[in-house]
């Protein structure tokens, strides 16, 4: 199997919607029959991604593309950038507003648990453009 | 122990997964904050939250947890419930606090699965 490309619009206002494009990746994934262990992997990082889109992001896009060796996401928003990317890998630093963290979120563990599972993570990010995240998680 | 049990020990009410209930748990985990969950939990089965949005239900399904029991008499909108019956999840409330929740359920055998040395 090779190839498989799958594109989500995230939108930017709704936090109840946060979370359907990595459901939608989770049973396509599991209908395919992929390891359990992957498709949970690929699944936690994604939705921390997209739920980092709603919050950070003003909305975004996800691409996912699984081929036969991995699964790679790319998450891309034109939200207000990330000024110190090392600063936002820490865990327990965020700037996630107060409201966000009244909905169990903010936590500061976002990045870092995206790159907890995943193989490979790469951030790109300008401040006043956007951020694009591109995840890894290899099926063997 | 089964589904069933964990909600006679909490004297729970049932609001979808009628068919899980026989379903056997061994691991539980509590927490309001969805962050932690989705950084600690492993294999838990049951997650007890005094949340309540639908990410809560979203949380569960990435982790593949198969039963959300909301503490503190917290009753979930119907559309988290349709999201839970969905995605194959038991919803159940109870009116314990979450201390007393997870103490009951602890008790009773339910394990926390994670063992700090």
């Amino acid at each position: 199997m090779s190839g498989l490309h799958y594109t989500y619009q995230v939108p930017g206002d709704d936090f109840t919607r946060a979370g359907e494009a990595s459901g939608a990746i989770k049973s396509t994934l599991k209908k395919l029959g992929f390891d359990p262990g992957v498709v949970r992997k690929v699944a936690i990082a994604m939705y921390e991604g997209e739920i980092n889109l709603v919050i950070h992001g003003g909305g975004g896009q996800i691409d996912v593309e699984i081929d036969g060796e991995k699964v790679t996401m790319v998450l891309a928003d034109h939200g207000p950038g990330i000024p110190d990317i090392q600063k936002a890998m820490e865990e327990g630093w965020s700037t996630a507003p107060d409201n966000v963290r009244s909905l169990g979120f903010g936590a500061g563990m976002g990045l870092p648990n995206m790159k907890k599972y995943t193989d490979e993570m790469q951030i790109e990010s300008t401040v006043g453009v956007g951020t694009t995240v591109t995840m890894v998680v290899n099926l063997a | 122990m089964t589904l069933g049990e964990v909600k006679t020990i909490l004297d729970a009410k049932l609001l979808c997964g009628e068919e899980l209930l026989d379903h056997d748990v061994n691991t539980a985990c509590g927490s309001d904050l969805m962050s932690d969950v989705l950084a600690y939990v492993k294999d838990q089965a049951v997650l007890l939250t005094g949340l309540v949005n639908q990410q809560v239900i979203r949380t569960a399904e990435m982790m593949d947890i198969i039963c959300i029991i909301f503490i503190r008499r917290k009753e979930p909108s119907p559309e988290m419930v349709e999201l839970a019956k969905e995605k194959g999840i038991a919803v159940m409330t109870t009116n314990h606090r979450m201390f007393t929740s997870c103490g009951l359920l602890f008790q009773a055998g339910l394990d926390g699965g994670v063992h700090i040395k």
